[in-house]
């Protein structure tokens, strides 16, 4: 079923390593349980992982499904667990991988097919927390908002997110708490609070302020370890439990509102 | 969803966790050299101690630095308890509740001593 | 239909299978000496509201051999929480001064500084 192999000279010259691919398959309609597929791929010195799987793909075994665009970690598609490390596959070279590399569908979350996964966990989760610009006061008409370098810089590189949902698989509690809004999510409700042009935060607060949303994070820190884009929503969250914390007591005890 | 009044149990971790921080360490270790014998023996002698701690303002001071770190730590033992392995809803709310009434027990053991 | 998806399911010792995961845990369970200690302080403060006799029992318990072990465990835990806790508060509360944002090393600085003056005045104070 698997057309010949490429032929090396094909490849090219600079064809150096020989690498192992253990790759995930799950294919239900075939097998209700997940199983291991082994391939031999002759890598380039400059590959990344995904070139290894467009290899297979191409040469050793269509039926591999997974998800990729841009291959320059800007589009968030890619996502993987290789040997056991959550990391945009387009980013993971190969030449600091060893000769036998295990990939799988990031963790976490439910698998589709192959190492597809679905990414509902984030998507419903952006709605819940209201990831939109709220504003405190509309813009006039063909009006633009106005906003400072030092105003934009407050929430930037929360900004930066592309949603590739590696914090989601690094995250012991998205695991432990199927309701858990998880780390992107909440950062994204925070680039928001931060934005001087929104008056949001207390509306998002019904949902990142909830038992599953902020208050399920127990600061493991490995989401900010593992994102591509240095979002740093670990961060994010501590700086929600505070300022949520601040507004739950100024509330009650008459002092007005914090957000 | 809808507001949580975790608030009330993460401020006073928050706290705790501060005065743990800054504070623990060295309280931990002038004990420990007590017990070594490498402090002066006059230093935690009763008297001088009981002196000490009688002042309204160490007192206060030293109840509410307890109380903090005692609900520090049990804020973090109910987290860590989900951790390993406390996954369903009613036995997460059991472990809470061991937990916070441990830390209040212990806070009413300290008012009843300090009184 | 239940197979067409597959749920992966988190191991029971998982975070035994990750560094950063154990270094978590390890800061985690910091919170089980820290509150044996601050029970231990509370029998403290009642050893010496009984008298000069209870209280030099209780500083004679603390120097057995067992007892001496544990403190050595539990100063080490606290020495950890302190660092992991000065690493992450800088996070929590990033500080600015007008246009410019503080370095996170100064925020766990101005903490480690607050630390080393606090552990001397202790020191001082209560060690005479």
């Amino acid at each position: 079923m698997n057309p010949s192999p490429m032929p090396v000279s094909a490849v090219g010259a600079n064809a150096l390593r020989t690498i192992t691919l253990e790759v995930f398959r799950f294919r239900p309609e075939q097998d209700p349980l997940p199983s291991w597929q082994t391939y031999q791929v002759p890598c380039r010195e400059e590959w990344v992982v995904l070139d290894a799987l467009n290899y297979i793909k191409d040469h050793l075994d269509g039926s591999l499904s997974y998800r990729w665009s841009c291959h320059m970690a800007v589009c968030g598609s890619c996502g993987m667990m290789i040997n056991g490390k959550p990391i945009l596959s387009c980013k993971a070279f190969v030449r600091d991988f060893p000769d036998h590399i295990r990939v799988e569908p990031l963790g976490n979350l439910t698998v589709i097919r192959d190492l597809v996964v679905k990414q509902e966990r984030l998507l419903a989760n952006l709605s819940a927390v209201k990831s939109w610009l709220i504003p405190k006061t509309p813009a006039a008409a063909d009006e633009p908002y106005r906003q400072t370098p030092v105003q934009l810089d407050q929430y930037r590189h929360l900004s930066m997110c592309i949603n590739c949902l590696l914090c989601y698989a690094a995250c012991p509690q998205v695991a432990l708490n199927e309701g858990y809004l998880g780390p992107a999510a909440l950062a994204l409700a925070h680039r928001y609070n931060l934005d001087s042009r929104d008056g949001g935060t207390f509306e998002r607060m019904q949902a990142t302020a909830s038992a599953d949303g902020i208050w399920e994070c127990s600061f493991v820190g490995e989401c900010s370890e593992v994102c591509p884009k240095h979002v740093d929503p670990a961060g994010a969250i501590q700086q929600m439990k505070l300022a949520s914390s601040l507004d739950w007591f100024a509330r009650r005890l008459g002092l007005g509102e914090r957000s | 969803m809808s507001i949580s009044n975790k608030p009330l149990l993460w401020l006073p971790f928050a706290g705790g966790g501060m005065l743990a921080a800054l504070l623990l360490p060295a309280l931990m270790l002038v004990l420990l050299l007590d017990s070594l014998g490498m402090l002066s023996t006059a230093a935690l002698a009763h008297e001088r101690v009981r002196a000490w701690v009688s002042q309204p303002l160490v007192a206060i001071s030293a109840c509410v630095f307890i109380t903090l770190v005692i609900w520090h730590a049990a804020h973090r033992l109910r987290m860590t308890l989900q951790d390993l392995g406390v996954r369903d809803a009613g036995a997460r709310r059991l472990s809470a509740r061991i937990c916070y009434s441990a830390a209040t027990l212990a806070t009413v053991a300290l008012a009843w001593v300090w009184v | 239909m239940s197979s067409s998806v597959y749920t992966p399911k988190l191991p029971r010792w998982w975070w035994l299978h990750h560094a950063g995961y154990r270094r978590y845990m390890v800061r985690e369970l910091s919170c089980i000496p820290i509150g044996v200690f601050a029970v231990m302080l509370i029998v403290g403060c009642w050893r010496l509201e009984q008298g000069p006799e209870s209280w030099q029992a209780f500083r004679a318990a603390l120097a057995t051999p067992l007892a001496l072990v544990w403190q050595l465990i539990a100063l080490a835990f606290a020495v950890y929480h302190s660092i992991t806790w000065f690493a992450l508060a800088p996070r929590t509360m990033p500080l600015r001064i007008g246009a410019r944002r503080l370095p996170a090393s100064w925020i766990a600085g101005a903490h480690y500084l607050a630390w080393a003056v606090l552990s001397l005045l202790v020191l001082r104070i209560v060690g005479g």
